[in-house]
């Protein structure tokens, strides 16, 4: 049952020209999620988002946001914030300033929106820099500040734009568990786009993959990982093996795959060490390529090396049908 | 191991220096040393005296005429300023495809493939008292009497200044415009701007240099100028162009000299000046 806030997708579709962009997915947000979008680039994510956003003109179908249809309001009246990829912090203005700008555009006097903006800014940690100017900032501290300024709009759903894409892989992981702690205090929707699968799940409570304009597959994160419908599903997701078996395709998680006494005979291709963990590639006779994932106490205990036949076993069960 | 780059650095530097020190600083100066010759009626001879900035600062003539070139420079700022910004702003953020944008952008070029005299004279015939533009107006009701102010007058020389200078407004400001990071556009959109607090609040800020640049150019030409003035007003107004000329026609180079040299003096205040205002280094 949705409660206040809810986000949903109404058949919507997105076509530039003749091209579709977005075709008519249909998907239901609950209030509060942390939600990803995730998918291979012009998948018809960031269309969903800046449709979503107001940016772009919807083609058909509707945005409901706590049931009323808003795909037809001006970004501002919609309820949505959104925090672009590249901040597009306004660079004439100072950070405080950047954050005040929309109570400005309302018509709200200095002293309150300065006010109102400090708060923001030190719930992101940045009011030391209230008067630095966004070319002085790191790529970091210019995203807490494009943060700040979406909030303070007091929106229902925030909409990310791949907005872990400009930072050095360090800094992504740290801003990552940032932006999960401020989504739990916040308690509001936020709906984050973004091409890495490992961002998708270290962030999402529900995860919407999509490939070729259409939703392959959406649900909480665990399930999608564990349990992907499709091929691309559990391709794009990684750590999954996509093989015939007895006719049909299926999938089977890498981290299942041992290597044993009885099984299928393969070769191993290359040996991949990841420190908790060694990458097995290898090539089956039937010309199959199977990854084993296997820890590295059980692998150092008998090495195998490029070239070596080994025996690729599982458990029946964990095999796992794909749809066609 | 210094020296050596040192010498190539200043080699490097030297075919622009030449260039320079002969065509720019060279003249310059002759123009500053001849301000203090003297001048008779037949003769000048080489001295250092004061005569020729004591008459230029006596004479009301001179706070006259220089009255009216800055009022030509302003009002002619204000036209080539509104037109050009909106022209530019027209072809940065309506036009949508990069094709069409350089068209029309051509398009705005083409009367500069005419020299500025021959765009100037075409004037003539259209404002005249039998004017194209008067017979129209007669033949539209509008006046019973040809308007006499249309020609050789200040609306004319302000005419011809804004036909001739708007170009040079288009130029830097739809430069800068096209730098403008759209997503900064959205960004105010999704801040609840309205298009107009767009406008002002974040686009005309962030053309400011651009505007900076076209007000230094149009400022310059118009303070400049003499022929524009002697054309379009048929001789009878003036600005400190035409007494610089006048001067020269005399063969009084002295006064010239000392006239070019107050008005230089003035363009730069004028430009220190805008300067103050706006950083256009980063534009450069």
């Amino acid at each position: 049952m949705g409660n206040g806030c809810d986000l949903e997708l109404i058949s919507l579709t997105k076509k530039y020209g003749d091209a579709l962009a977005v075709d008519q997915i249909n998907a239901r947000f609950t209030a509060g999620k942390y939600v990803c979008l995730l998918g291979p680039s012009g998948c018809g994510k960031s269309s969903t988002l800046r449709m979503i956003a107001g940016h772009e003109d919807v083609t058909e179908g509707s945005i409901l946001l706590d049931g009323v249809d808003v795909s037809h309001l001006p970004p501002a009246k919609r309820g949505t914030a959104m925090m672009f990829q590249s901040y597009a912090l306004f660079p004439h203005l100072n950070v405080r300033d950047n954050v005040a700008f929309s109570l400005r555009m309302k018509g709200q006097d200095k002293a309150s929106r300065h006010a109102t903006a400090n708060e923001l800014l030190d719930l992101v940690d940045m009011m030391a820099l209230a008067d630095r100017m966004p070319a002085q900032l790191s790529g970091g501290q210019q995203q807490r500040v494009a943060l700040a300024r979406a909030l303070v709009t007091k929106p229902k759903v925030l909409l990310l734009d791949e907005p872990l894409s400009a930072l050095d892989p360090f800094l992504r992981i740290r801003m990552r568990a940032e932006l999960k702690k401020l989504q739990r205090e916040l308690g509001i929707t936020f709906i984050h786009v973004t091409h890495g699968q490992d961002e998708a799940l270290a962030l999402g409570d529900e995860l919407v993959v999509m490939n070729n304009a259409v939703i392959e597959q959406s649900g909480p994160a665990r399930d999608v990982w564990s349990a992907p419908k499709t091929e691309f599903v559990a391709r794009f997701m990684g750590g999954h093996n996509v093989i015939n078996w007895n006719g049909t395709k299926v999938a089977l998680r890498a981290d299942d795959v041992h290597l044993g006494a009885t099984g299928l005979a393969a070769t191993v291709t290359s040996v991949e060490y990841q420190g908790s963990q060694v990458a097995l590639n290898t090539r089956t006779e039937t010309g199959e390529a199977v990854l084993a994932l296997i820890s590295d106490q059980t692998f150092f205990d008998t090495p195998k090396n490029p070239g070596d036949a080994v025996l690729l076993s599982w458990d029946e069960g964990r095999l796992h049908r794909l749809q066609a | 191991m210094r020296t050596p780059r040192n010498i190539i650095a200043y080699l490097q530097a030297a075919p622009l220096m030449a260039v320079l020190l002969t065509f720019l600083i060279a003249p310059i100066l002759m123009i500053i040393v001849v301000s203090f010759w003297g001048a008779t009626e037949f003769s000048i001879y080489p001295a250092f005296q004061f005569d020729n900035y004591a008459f230029l600062f006596g004479s009301p003539v001179t706070y006259k005429v220089f009255f009216a070139t800055f009022k030509y420079a302003l009002i002619t700022w204000v036209f080539t300023l509104s037109i050009g910004f909106t022209v530019a702003y027209f072809l940065a953020f309506h036009v949508r495809t990069q094709v069409m944008q350089t068209a029309l952008f051509l398009l705005c070029t083409i009367p500069f493939l005419t020299s500025n005299i021959i765009r100037m004279i075409s004037w003539i015939p259209f404002l005249g008292r039998n004017g194209i533009a008067n017979q129209t107006l007669i033949s539209w009701g509008v006046i019973d009497e040809p308007l006499e102010w249309l020609l050789y007058s200040d609306f004319s020389v302000i005419l011809a200044f804004v036909h001739l200078y708007t170009l040079f407004m288009v130029v830097p400001i739809f430069n800068t415009m096209m730098r403008i990071d759209r997503s900064l556009i959205e960004a105010a959109y999704d801040n609840g701007a309205s298009g107009l607090q767009t406008l002002w609040h974040v686009i005309v800020p962030l053309t400011k240099p651009g505007i900076m640049i076209g007000t230094i150019f149009v400022v310059t030409l118009v303070m400049g100028d003499f022929i524009t003035v002697r054309f379009m007003s048929g001789s009878q107004k003036a600005n400190v162009g035409r007494l610089i000329s006048n001067d020269i026609s005399l063969l009084q180079y002295p006064s010239a000299a000392a006239t070019a040299v107050v008005l230089l003096c003035t363009v730069l205040l004028v430009i220190g000046i805008l300067l103050r205002f706006v950083n256009i280094r980063k534009e450069l």
